[in-house]
């Protein structure tokens, strides 16, 4: 057992060696000699080290069925109006996820033939958009199917993403990560974020702008009179207009936005321009309603409510709010990088200022350092040389963990950090139950070599056991845990492996090699 | 001084009678494990923010944080449930905590009155961290925490009972459980919050203590087909002493790891650290007083006849 073949020996050597090599990158810059085939990866430090937000975003499915029911009770109206069919009591149960009405007496079998275009498929998916259905007392369902919903749903979180890495974009955040997590749910990861509250704001704003015509009959009072709805000012919550609920023109037809200073007043504004659809539609507008007043809203908020004073046939114009250099700037980004298909809450938040961060990894390597001091100091005067040869595969140990938590590209958390140190504890118990074994078997009467042989062989099942329980332990642990857990299970996992080829086959090598060369009479134990 | 050893725990030959202590050991178990479940009931314990949901605002104030103001200005802010602890040195920190709001839109309002009431009370404050956890997300961490730690439970239980006979694994796994209730009770009376951390750390626990028990277990059966005819009781005593420096071995290395962690790892750490140095020393010393004498119990002549055909194996 403590012969080893020269190409068996070179091997257990290389693997050290490459060990080494590729934990160097967490080390050191690169060198200029590292060869091309050789991989440079480091480990990456968690937000929770490096300082950064991780954002959980949740997208509100109901705000799209809402929308998208609203939207087929307008077409269901279109439809039926065009076939010339009559019909009561027209509305979306959102509930049922459906829109009901009761047509004409009579006209039933006409008004479901009619309500038969509504009926379409997207390329691509065997769902269609809508499904009819009629009651006993002759009330017609259009119900949207689950599976379009769920397609739905699902277009509504890439388009999402798509929207927040453009706004993330143009904030001028470096490295964020976005990513879809199971139905419905977003991950933000922004990495070395000073400001978390900023961008806080600029993912969870849906920004769907709006131009709406004030309704300036409108009596004065609590509720807003038919085909009207009174929204707040975005400055004074408490100060009310009634505008009309058809929209004039949406904000989805805005081409271009930026922040400027006005050069009359000094302050900061908003220019936007319109495509070519949105500026005839605005033109019009404008044309009509010289004098009144013209709402600009934002998310149900009205920022500002100017008198249109000539018709606009630009196609492009300014809001001026009371903004600064940042909200403006905020403002034209948003307005840039398009609505959200729904609104996004923030279910999770962790954010980490980097001097929070700068502590943990200082208190981190702290620990780490003086942890991996005493238990070289212990293995040293516990069991002298023998100790140090473990000691010596420790130091192995860590090197080769780093090497496979660098190649994984894993993440490495502040739990990682200390499954890094319970590792080193651990990887140095084979060595424990081996000198013990050793020791007894020297107590025994038996010769060196002989014991030596006995105690290797003896103390693996002991090894293999133990090790086997707690891989089983933090493999689960990684499989169902999340983020910063995983961390701490995935440095167990590799720690495990190291530990395995360090603290049996590496301190057999060092014992043979001294073996062989001393000869010794009896062994230090 | 780096060739040989330098010291042992204890003696070679050491013959300390261990099962004259084995119904004290299991009384005293069973107490402390039953204490352990009632402070489960009574208090609880102290879910952490990630299984309880809302918000924790670490701060950091430029004068010396002045509690009674900052308790006034949160609760002027509608924020009427806020618990203020200090952390760090110097006085200067101020750990913020709100409980779970309705709406994660209601979640993010709390935290901007909270710093807004922080700018008026500590101007020039300091924002170190935040976590917000909604209570839906809250409740799927929970769910998933304990769903990993009963599979690594299940998982462990299955390659106990695969690898030993079954008189040992009734042993370990009634061993394991006293353990982790010891550590829930611990848990509620050190205030230490139950958060994915630390169930890792009953986890780690768990997997250590198992890994002591092997130990003895594996010389107990060895021991078994040495000396044939040795009462089961004097057996067992011997295996343990004869195990004795591998188990205090073992342990105090990891011990020794996990103790800077738990002196200057710092306040997101060290709940984790102390719970493992509580474990280590509870599950060395079940592996001697707990799991040892339920072998005895089980009965002489049932293991040796389960044992002595056992196939030969190189322990």
């Amino acid at each position: 057992m403590l012969y080893f073949s020269r190409a068996k020996t070179f091997g257990i050597m290389l693997l050290c060696g490459l060990g080494i090599l590729l934990s160097l990158p967490n080390l050191s810059a690169r060198p200029s000699f590292w060869p091309g085939f050789l991989p440079w990866n480091q480990v990456h430090m968690g937000l929770d080290l490096r300082g950064g937000s991780y954002l959980l975003l949740q997208i509100d499915t109901s705000a799209i069925v809402k929308q998208d029911l609203n939207a087929l009770v307008d077409q269901t109206r279109q439809t039926l109006r065009n076939a010339g069919l009559g019909y009561t009591g027209l509305h979306a149960d959102l509930a049922g996820n459906q829109v009901v009405l009761h047509p004409l007496e009579g006209q039933g079998p006409q008004a479901m033939t009619a309500l038969q275009k509504l009926i379409t498929y997207t390329p691509g998916s065997s769902s269609p958009s809508v499904a009819l259905s009629q009651a006993a007392d002759g009330s017609i369902a259009i119900a949207i199917p689950q599976a379009t919903q769920a397609a739905r749903n699902s277009q509504a979180v890439d388009q999402a993403i798509t929207i927040i890495q453009r706004r993330i974009d143009g904030s001028g955040v470096l490295n964020p990560s976005i990513q879809r997590q199971g139905k419905d749910q977003i991950v933000v990861q922004l990495p070395g974020i000073s400001d978390p509250e900023r961008v806080k704001t600029l993912i969870g704003t849906t920004a769907h702008m709006t131009f709406q015509m004030v309704d300036s009959t409108a009596a004065p009072g609590p509720v807003a009179p038919l085909g009207d709805e009174q929204l707040p000012m975005a400055d004074n919550p408490q100060q009310t207009l009634d505008v009309y609920s058809n929209v004039a023109v949406d904000g989805a037809s805005l081409e271009n936005a930026q922040a400027s200073t006005d050069p009359q007043s000094g302050q900061w504004v908003v220019n936007f321009s319109l495509n070519a659809l949105g500026a005839r539609q605005f033109a019009d507008v404008t044309t009509a309603n010289v004098g009144k007043l013209f709402a600009i809203v934002l998310d149900g908020k009205i920022i500002e409510a100017p008198v249109i004073r000539e018709p606009i046939t630009g196609g492009s114009g300014q809001i001026s709010g009371n903004f600064t250099a940042q909200s403006a700037t905020d403002l034209a980004l948003l307005l840039r990088a398009g609505a959200l298909p729904a609104p996004l809450n923030i279910v999770e938040e962790q954010s980490v200022g980097p001097e929070l961060g700068a502590d943990a990894i200082r208190a981190g390597a702290l620990a780490l350092g003086a942890g991996f001091v005493f238990v070289l100091a212990f293995m040293g005067t516990f069991y002298g040389l023998f100790g140090w040869f473990a000691n010596i595969a420790l130091v192995m140990n860590l090197f080769l963990m780093l090497a496979i938590l660098s190649v994984m590209g894993a993440t490495l958390t502040l739990p990682g950090m200390a499954g890094i140190l319970l590792t080193l504890g651990m990887a140095v118990d084979a060595n424990v139950l081996i000198n013990e074994r050793v020791r007894e078997e020297v107590k025994n009467g038996r010769k060196p070599l002989a014991a030596l042989e006995a105690g290797y062989k003896r103390a693996y099942g002991t090894i293999i056991d133990s090790n086997v329980t707690t891989l089983l332990a933090h493999v689960t642990l990684f499989i169902f845990g999340s983020p910063p857990v995983r961390g701490f299970a995935v440095t167990i996992c590799a720690g495990i492996i190291t530990t395995m080829f360090t603290a049996t086959v590496l301190v057999r090598l060092l014992t043979g090699r001294w073996y062989i060369s001393r000869r010794p009479a009896s062994l230090p134990v | 001084m780096f060739y040989r050893p330098l010291f042992r725990f204890v003696p070679d030959g050491t013959k300390i009678r261990f099962m004259n202590g084995r119904f004290a050991g299991l009384i005293v178990s069973a107490v402390l494990s039953t204490a352990s479940i009632a402070l489960f009931f009574y208090p609880g314990l102290n879910l952490g923010l990630d299984f309880r949901g809302g918000v924790v605002l670490q701060v950091q104030t430029q004068l010396p944080a002045d509690f009674p103001a900052l308790r006034t200005a949160l609760a002027d802010a509608g924020l009427k449930d806020a618990s203020l602890q200090a952390f760090g040195q110097g006085g200067n920190g101020v750990l913020i905590s709100l409980e779970s709001r309705d709406n994660a839109a209601a979640t993010q309002t709390s935290i901007q009155e909270a710093q807004t009431a922080l700018a008026k009370a500590a101007p020039g404050f300091k924002i170190l961290s935040t976590q917000a956890i909604g209570a839906s997300v809250s409740q799927q961490l929970f769910a998933q925490g304990l769903e990993a730690l009963g599979l690594s439970f299940v998982m462990i239980l299955a390659y106990i009972w695969f690898r030993f006979e079954w008189q040992f694994a009734v042993g370990a796994v009634a061993t394991l459980v006293l353990d982790t209730t010891k550590t829930i009770g611990f848990m509620v009376l050190t205030r230490i919050p139950f958060d994915l951390v630390t169930i890792a750390a009953i986890l780690t626990i768990i997997g250590y203590s198992t890994n002591d028990k092997v130990v003895v277990y594996d010389r107990v059966r060895e021991n078994l087909r040495k000396y044939k005819s040795m009462p089961l009781r004097g057996l067992i005593d011997l295996s343990i002493n004869e195990t004795l420096n591998r188990t205090l071995g073992t342990s105090g290395t990891v011990f020794l790891a996990a103790l800077p962690l738990a002196l200057f790892g710092g306040h997101a750490l060290s709940g984790f650290a102390w719970i493992m140095l509580f474990g280590i020393v509870v599950g060395t010393s079940s592996s001697i007083f707990i799991a040892a004498p339920i072998l005895l119990f089980l009965g002489e002549h049932r293991l040796r006849r389960s044992a002595a055909p056992a196939k030969v194996s190189d322990k």
